[in-house]
C-alpha cells in the first residue's frame, strides 16, 4: 500500500521558512500522556505550519481529543514539549489562550442564558471592544440573528453548534482546534463552517481538525494525519494521498471507521 | 477595568442562571426551613434550651444549606463542558475565582436573609431590632464560608465523589469560622454589648483575609488539571 508515514512531518506551505522548511504554528515533540496506567499519547511529533489545515483522523480512543486538549492547555502532558505560535503551552498558558480558538465536542454554552447573552458573556471574557456589534455580526454570519433571543436550552443540537461556531468566530484566533466540528451540523451550517475554514486559512489561521468524517476531512484539509493508539501512524499532504489509499490504511488498521 | 468586568460578567451569568432556574435557591431555602423546623421540633417547648442553642442551630442550618449552593458553584460548570470553555478564555484565573465567589456569596446571603424571618418565627426571637448587628456577623461569616467553599468546589471538581468530598473537606476547615459566627450571633441575640462580639468578628476577618489570599494564590493550580 502506497501510504507515506513520518513521525514528524513538516508542512510545506509556500513562503514559510524554518529549521525544517516551515514556520510551525503548532509543534509537538515526543508528546506523551498517561491517564493513570492508560497511555493516551505515546510520543507524538507533529508540526503544523501557519495557515495549514491538518485533519486528524483516528478511531475513538486514539488520542485525538487528548492531543487537542493538550494543545489548548487544558491537559498537561506527561512528557514532551508543545508549542503554539512559538509559545510553550505549559509555561505561557495565558499567551496561548489569546491565540487559540477551540470548537470542542461539548458546545460549552450556558443553557439558561440566551444565545446572544452567551456571546456577550464570551465577548466580555475575551475583552472585546464593540461587543454588541461584534456579537450581532457573528450571529448574522451563522444565521441565528432572530433565534438568538431564545435560551440555549430550547435550541436544537444544530443551532447549538452554530452558536458555538459564532463564539469561535468572535475570537479571531491564530490557531483553531476543532474537535468533530461537523457533528450535528445541517448541510447549510456545514457549508458555512467549510467557508469559515477557507477564509481563516487565507488569513493565515492554522487549523487542527479532529474528525471521523473522512470525506469532509479530505475536502477541507491540506494534510492528513492518522492517530492510532496514541501514535501518528500516517501523515501526508492531500496531494500525496488518495482517499482510497487512506481508506485502505483505515481497513489495515482495523476497527477505525465503522460505516465509512 | 477588564479584570473587574470579567469578575462581574461571571457573577452576573451565575446569578441570572440561578434566577431563571431557581434550582439552588429553592432547594436551599427549603432545606434551611427543614433544618430549623426539625431542630425546633427536637428541642420541644423548652424556651430556655431553645434560646441557648438558637445561634448554633441557626449557623448549622446556614452551613448545611450553603454546601448545597457551593456544590454547584464550580461543579455546575461541568455541564456542556462549560468549565473548559471558561478556562479557555484568556482571562486571569483570579477573575474567574472572584466571579464564582461573588455569585455563590450572593446566593448564600440571599438564602440566609430569607431564613431570618423563618428563624424568628420558629424560635420566637425578635431579630429585627438586632438586624444590622446580625448582618455584621452574617456577612463576614458567609464570605469566609463562600471563599473556602468555592476553592474546595474547584479542588474537588475533577473527583468522582466530588459532591461527597465537598462537605467532608469544607466543614473541618471552617470550624473556626462557624464557631466565631455562632459566638458572635449569640452575643447579638442575647442583646449584649456588641463589643463582646468584636473578638469573634476579628477572627472571622482574619479567616476571610487568609482564605481569600490563599484562594487567589492557589486557584489556578487547583482548577487546572
Amino acid at each position: 500500500m502506497d501510504v507515506p508515514y513520518s513521525g514528524c512531518r513538516m508542512a510545506r506551505v509556500d513562503g514559510l521558512t524554518g529549521p525544517f522548511g516551515c514556520t510551525p504554528a503548532v509543534e509537538t515533540r515526543a508528546l506523551v500522556k498517561w491517564y493513570g496506567a492508560h497511555p493516551a499519547l505515546r510520543g507524538v511529533d507533529l508540526c503544523v505550519g501557519r495557515g495549514e489545515i491538518l485533519a486528524l483522523f483516528g478511531p475513538n480512543g486514539a488520542g485525538k481529543s487528548t492531543l487537542l486538549r493538550i494543545l489548548a492547555g487544558l491537559v498537561r502532558p506527561t512528557a514532551g514539549s508543545v508549542q503554539v505560535t512559538g509559545l510553550e503551552v505549559g509555561k505561557n498558558g495565558d499567551g496561548v489562550r489569546r491565540v487559540i480558538g477551540v470548537l470542542a465536542h461539548g458546545h460549552q454554552l450556558y443553557d439558561t442564558l440566551t444565545g446572544r447573552e452567551n456571546l456577550l458573556f464570551a465577548a466580555t471574557m475575551l475583552g472585546l471592544d464593540r461587543a454588541a456589534e461584534r456579537v450581532a455580526e457573528v450571529l448574522t454570519k451563522v444565521g441565528l440573528e432572530t433565534a438568538a433571543e431564545g435560551r440555549v436550552k430550547t435550541f436544537s443540537s444544530g443551532m447549538k453548534r452554530r452558536l458555538a461556531l459564532a463564539k469561535l468566530m468572535l475570537r479571531e484566533p491564530k490557531v483553531m482546534l476543532l474537535d468533530e466540528p461537523f457533528t450535528n451540523l445541517d448541510l447549510q451550517a456545514a457549508k458555512l463552517l467549510e467557508e469559515f475554514l477557507v477564509t481563516s486559512k487565507a488569513a493565515g489561521v492554522t487549523t487542527l481538525l479532529a474528525t471521523h468524517d473522512l470525506t469532509l476531512g479530505f475536502t477541507v484539509a491540506d494534510r492528513m494525519a492518522v492517530l492510532q493508539q496514541g501514535r501518528v501512524v500516517f501523515d501526508a499532504g492531500r496531494d500525496e494521498v488518495s482517499r482510497e489509499s487512506l481508506r485502505s490504511l483505515f481497513s489495515l488498521h482495523g476497527e477505525l471507521w465503522g460505516g465509512e | 477595568m477588564i479584570f473587574a468586568r470579567r469578575v462581574l460578567a461571571i457573577a452576573w451569568k451565575d446569578l441570572v442562571a440561578e434566577w431563571r432556574d431557581r434550582e439552588s435557591i429553592t432547594a436551599m431555602c427549603f432545606f434551611a426551613f427543614l433544618v430549623l423546623f426539625l431542630f425546633n421540633f427536637a428541642l420541644g417547648g423548652d424556651q430556655t434550651l431553645i434560646r441557648g442553642a438558637s445561634s448554633g442551630l441557626l449557623w448549622l442550618a446556614f452551613a448545611f444549606t450553603a454546601v448545597l449552593g457551593l456544590a454547584r458553584s464550580v461543579q455546575g460548570e461541568l455541564a456542556n463542558d462549560c468549565l473548559d470553555g471558561l478556562l479557555l478564555y484568556p482571562a486571569e484565573r483570579e477573575a474567574i475565582f472572584l466571579g464564582k465567589l461573588c455569585g455563590s456569596f450572593s446566593v448564600i446571603l440571599l438564602v440566609e436573609l430569607i431564613s431570618f424571618p423563618i428563624f424568628s418565627v420558629l424560635y420566637n426571637m425578635d431579630i429585627w431590632s438586632q438586624l444590622p448587628k446580625l448582618l455584621l456577623i452574617t456577612v463576614p461569616a458567609t464570605l469566609g464560608f463562600a471563599t473556602a467553599g468555592t476553592l474546595l468546589s474547584a479542588m474537588t471538581v475533577g473527583l468522582r465523589a466530588r459532591e461527597a468530598m465537598l462537605p467532608f473537606l469544607l466543614f473541618p476547615l471552617t470550624i473556626p469560622l462557624i464557631l466565631a459566627a455562632v459566638r458572635g450571633t449569640e452575643v447579638v441575640l442575647r442583646g449584649e454589648a456588641f463589643e463582646l462580639a468584636m473578638p469573634w468578628l476579628k477572627l472571622m476577618a482574619a479567616f476571610d483575609v487568609l482564605f481569600l489570599v490563599g484562594s487567589l494564590l492557589t486557584f489556578e493550580l487547583l482548577i487546572e488539571e
